[in-house]
């Protein structure tokens, strides 16, 4: 039975061209985890706050078959109050929705036992974990036994242990025979949901069973698996094939999308050794999402043909040694040590707050070290950081660009500080707008940017100074999986031009573009090694090949114990 | 029975109403409490103000420097120093002319009194007068209005002292006895409390309210808010009352700080000036939630609240500058700033008690600017997100 339908909704805002949303037709069913799916901008906040009755469509119609206060609806940042304890939470909502007397009772006990809050009932909010977060945002939602459960990505921020945990409990909600909406930019959690509705800027491209999606790119996934020679000249190489569309490296395996009834290519194609073997395997929710946007970008990195290859011949070019850093009582950073060669794609994987971006800015000299040593290009950073930092280029999170400058004005302030001037800088400029096609938005600030053009221009920045190593921090969040191909195509190219990439990121799938993969939680470097080494290590009698993300939380798992 | 059933209905959403404001008041309450910034605006700000407008400003020049010049020796002048040096309000400095034309010009003085030579032989001769000279420094205005007046005064005592010695009447027979009602030691502090009381509670006021309803957008909180039923007026209202309570107890502070530790005279009933008091909180909170409701960021809002509040409650509510001094179009103006009203009543509490005729229409336009705050408030709130 349907509880929520939608007939070609559509949403404007005020001041923006392009619509929110656009011509939306869908339905949600009762007894179903719907997902609503979709990268950033996509519109699915706009249409999870249509469907809580916040929003009010520009065209089209919502129906929703149940009064307002059976809805419950999680926004992001969970809509705690962080100095009111988890108790307090919960008193308020339980009075604002109405909830009283014995089923007031019966609803604390039996949610604070489903979240596991019970011992912390006396805690501020602002003090939990982003996990516990997370529950007491469900709970919170969940009073008044609402017959809707709208979550706004409830798993962003928060470690795969707990995000796993989430979804058995929204699994067990659905048997109580409740409509749940779970809204992510993860790809992999779309294709655990029974249905998913698809959004890409505003416009809805898939609503339907994830299986349904997937089969329409049957047959046409391969991998090209032991091969000998560099897995990312092969993946270039493969790029340039025509009945290739997209591809991507799995590991020690390269990933293929073919063209619609294109024939697969021998590994002679390929430009691979005969041992090579090019199989068929199971299509993944992203290979059609991909195959539904017309194909990944081409695999040759026009910005790596701009560089020069790196001169120096040094063996190891980042160390770091027990580095520690602590916030008062708090370690944010737990005796640390991992050394990353040349050429090499360094990646610390962890969820929100296990440290990776403390780790990262002391190796950039962005931070002091409490105790251990960084060194960059054999510079210690603790007494010649300035001098380090000329050497290397860093992207930092969210982009960190002058908004208010236009493309423009940013590439040459960018050039300006890493020390380019006079037609030198005007040459890099000029390439980069090129390279990345800087064309129409010159003018355009910053901040009205598309978000993978922001992208775009904060790795412009981070390398018009021809650095040695590339510091990378969560540089694909929220992007679209293409433009996360064509960012990984240029640091693909310039790797093999000599520049070593240090990358940090909690997307459990960009993991596999690495060489060499450091697992952080709280604070400590629980594991190191390629990711087939992590994966094989991490593989058990029930999960004989796990993902990587299964491989996360066993070692977790294992490093607790 | 339909009817009935409606009654019912209707009564379940009252008492849904009360639960709801309870439960926002209780959560604002614990909020206020955890939070140090409302207790610092509400009691530290208050009390470091009163005692900056308290000590800080002083309109009364005491201890003014004034040069005395003394050409004449005879007894007749030695009455007329002592009666000059004598008061507490100037400091004097004697010297020959050209010394103190000199130290007038570099500002070390501000003022000369020049006693010249032939003074005790006119005082002495009927039917002529005894004329002195009085130098003032014009370019403060304000003082050298002090120097003249403390000058004529010393001269009106000795004049007074030397017919009382000779048991003569005054040479002139109009006697000037100064009294200043309503405060008679014409303090300038109490009249300045008062006053500052205003500057503190509106600046209080709105601080207090910008925070809270662009911390809800900011944190994410408002939507999780706007998804349960509440209604606007339970947001609004759950939005005052605490601040309000936190108001009157700054207020109470103020006033006790005023009487006990500034000696300032109250002569008004305590319940009145709560009365009065209620309406301008309403008023300055008012301001305070319409900021915070119209910017939805708590940065831009206080700075908002801070300006709105404070620039134009000292400049034109009368406390410090005179409106009636003020151009035409300035003294207009003043009549939108509900801050007039306050200090206006405040003054009329403190100093002259209570005077119903007098604080009525301060109390009926504090009323229409918390009407026109609270309600520009409610008609900016929306309770959805479009």
């Amino acid at each position: 039975m349907a509880i929520v339908s939608l007939t070609d909704v559509a949403k404007s805002f005020a001041g923006r061209d392009e619509p929110a949303l656009d011509g939306i037709t869908a339905e949600i069913e009762t007894g179903t985890i719907t997902g609503l799916v979709g990268p950033d901008g996509a519109g699915k906040t706009t249409l999870m706050r249509i469907m809580a009755g916040l929003m009010q469509p520009t065209s089209g119609a919502v129906k929703v078959d149940q009064p307002r206060e059976m809805i419950g609806y999680m926004p992001q940042k969970f809509g705690l109050y962080e100095d009111l304890s988890v108790q307090e939470n919960l008193n308020l909502y339980a009075d604002l929705r109405g909830v009283l007397g014995a089923e007031r009772r019966d609803s604390f006990s039996r949610l604070l036992e489903f979240t596991d809050l019970k011992r912390f009932t006396a805690r501020p909010a602002g003090k939990l974990s982003g996990g516990m977060k997370q529950k007491l945002g469900l709970a919170c939602a969940l009073l008044g036994n609402p017959k809707l459960l709208l979550l706004d990505e409830p798993s962003v921020g928060v470690d795969p242990i707990s995000r796993r945990e989430l979804w058995k409990m929204v699994q067990d909600l659905i048997e109580d025979g409740i409509a749940v909406v779970w809204s992510t930019a993860y790809l992999d959690e779309a294709e655990l949901c029974q249905e998913v509705i698809l959004l890409n800027e505003g416009k809805l491209l898939f609503a339907g069973k994830p299986a349904e999606l997937t089969a329409r790119v049957r047959g046409r996934a391969l991998q090209v698996q032991n091969f000998s020679g560099n897995r990312r000249q092969l993946l270039t190489r493969a790029l340039r094939l025509k009945q290739v569309i997209d591809g991507v490296i799995q590991g020690r395996n390269v990933r293929l999308l073919l063209a619609p009834d294109a024939k697969a290519p021998t590994p002679n194609e390929l430009g691979a050794d005969n041992g090579a073997e090019v199989v068929e395997v199971k299509p993944r929710f992203e290979d059609a999402f991909i195959d539904i946007l017309g194909g990944g970008p081409g695999g040759d990195s026009a910005l790596a043909e701009h560089l020069k290859p790196v001169a120096s011949q040094r063996e190891t070019v980042i160390e770091a040694e027990n580095l520690t850093k602590k916030f008062g009582d708090f370690v944010a950073t737990d005796q640390v040590s991992f050394k990353v060669a040349r050429g090499e794609i360094f990646g610390l994987l962890g969820p929100n707050g296990a440290g990776k971006s403390t780790t990262f800015k002391m190796m950039c000299g962005l931070l002091k070290p409490t105790s251990g040593s960084a060194h960059v290009m054999g510079i210690d950073l603790k007494t010649s950081a300035a001098k380090a930092r000329q050497r290397l280029g860093y992207m930092a999170q969210k982009f960190s660009l002058y908004g208010n400058l236009a493309v423009q004005q940013n590439l040459a302030f960018f050039s300006g500080i890493y020390g380019l001037e006079g037609a030198r800088q005007q040459r890099v400029i000029t390439d980069m707008e090129r390279i990345f096609a800087f064309g129409p938005f010159l003018a355009t600030s910053a901040e009205t940017l598309p978000l993978g053009y922001k992208q775009r221009l904060a790795l412009a920045c981070a390398v018009m100074h021809e650095p040695d190593i590339l510091f990378l921090d969560e540089p694909t969040s929220g992007v679209d999986p293409v433009t996360r191909r064509e960012f990984w195509t240029h640091i693909n190219g310039v790797v093999e031009k000599g520049v070593t990439v240090m990358v940090t990121t909690h997307f459990m799938d960009e993991a596999e573009y690495c060489d060499r993969i450091g697992l952080v939680f709280r604070g400590k470097l629980i594991a190191i090694g390629t990711p087939d080494e992590l994966k094989e290590s991490a593989a058990t009698d029930q999960q004989p090949d796990p993902t990587m993300e299964d491989a996360f939380i066993e070692i977790i798992q294992r490093s607790s114990r | 029975m339909k009817s009935f059933s409606a009654a019912l209905v209707r009564q379940q959403q009252r008492s849904g109403t009360f639960r709801r404001l309870v439960a926002l008041c209780r959560k604002e309450t614990l909020q206020i409490w955890r939070d140090p910034s409302s207790i610092l605006i509400a009691v530290v700000l208050p009390i470091a103000m009163l005692f900056i407008f308290g000590f800080g400003i002083n309109l009364d020049s005491s201890q003014l420097r004034v040069g005395l010049v003394i050409e004449d020796q005879g007894a007749e002048v030695q009455r007329f120093i002592a009666s000059f040096t004598g008061s507490p309000y100037l400091r004097v400095i004697t010297g020959t002319r050209p010394q103190m034309e000199q130290a007038l010009a570099d500002g070390k003085i501000r003022g000369l009194v020049v006693v010249p030579s032939d003074f005790t032989e006119k005082s002495q001769r009927p039917n002529d007068s005894a004329p002195i000279q009085i130098i003032i420094d014009g370019s403060e205005p304000n003082t050298a209005k002090f120097v003249e007046a403390y000058a004529e005064g010393a001269w009106q005592v000795w004049q007074r002292e030397r017919a009382a010695a000779r048991a003569q009447p005054m040479p002139s027979s109009i006697q000037i006895n100064s009294r200043f009602w309503f405060n008679p030691s014409a303090l300038s502090r109490n009249y300045i409390i008062p006053g500052s009381i205003t500057i503190i509670m509106t600046v209080l006021g709105a601080l207090l309210t910008s925070l809270v309803v662009a911390r809800e957008w900011e944190r994410g909180t408002m939507e999780a808010l706007l998804a349960t039923s509440i209604t606007r007026a339970e947001f609004l209202i759950s939005k005052l009352l605490p601040y309000y309570v936190l108001g009157m107890v700054s207020e109470l502070i103020c006033i006790a700080v005023a009487v006990w530790i500034l000696k300032v005279p109250f002569r008004g009933s305590i319940l009145m000036t709560l009365f009065v008091t209620t309406f301008f909180l309403f008023s300055a909170l008012g301001l305070g939630l319409l900021l915070s409701t119209a910017t939805r960021n708590q940065f831009d809002a206080a700075q908002g609240a801070l300006n709105a509040a404070f620039l134009p409650s000292i400049m034109l509510s009368g406390f410090l500058f005179e409106i009636s001094s003020m151009p035409l179009l300035i003294r207009l103006v003043t009549y939108l700033i509900p801050a007039r009203y306050f200090v206006n009543a405040m003054q009329t509490l403190f100093q002259a008690g209570h005077v119903p005729q007098l604080l009525w229409r301060d109390v009926a336009c504090l009323m229409a600017s918390s009407i026109f705050f609270i309600g520009l408030t409610a008609r900016l709130t929306k309770m959805h997100l479009d």
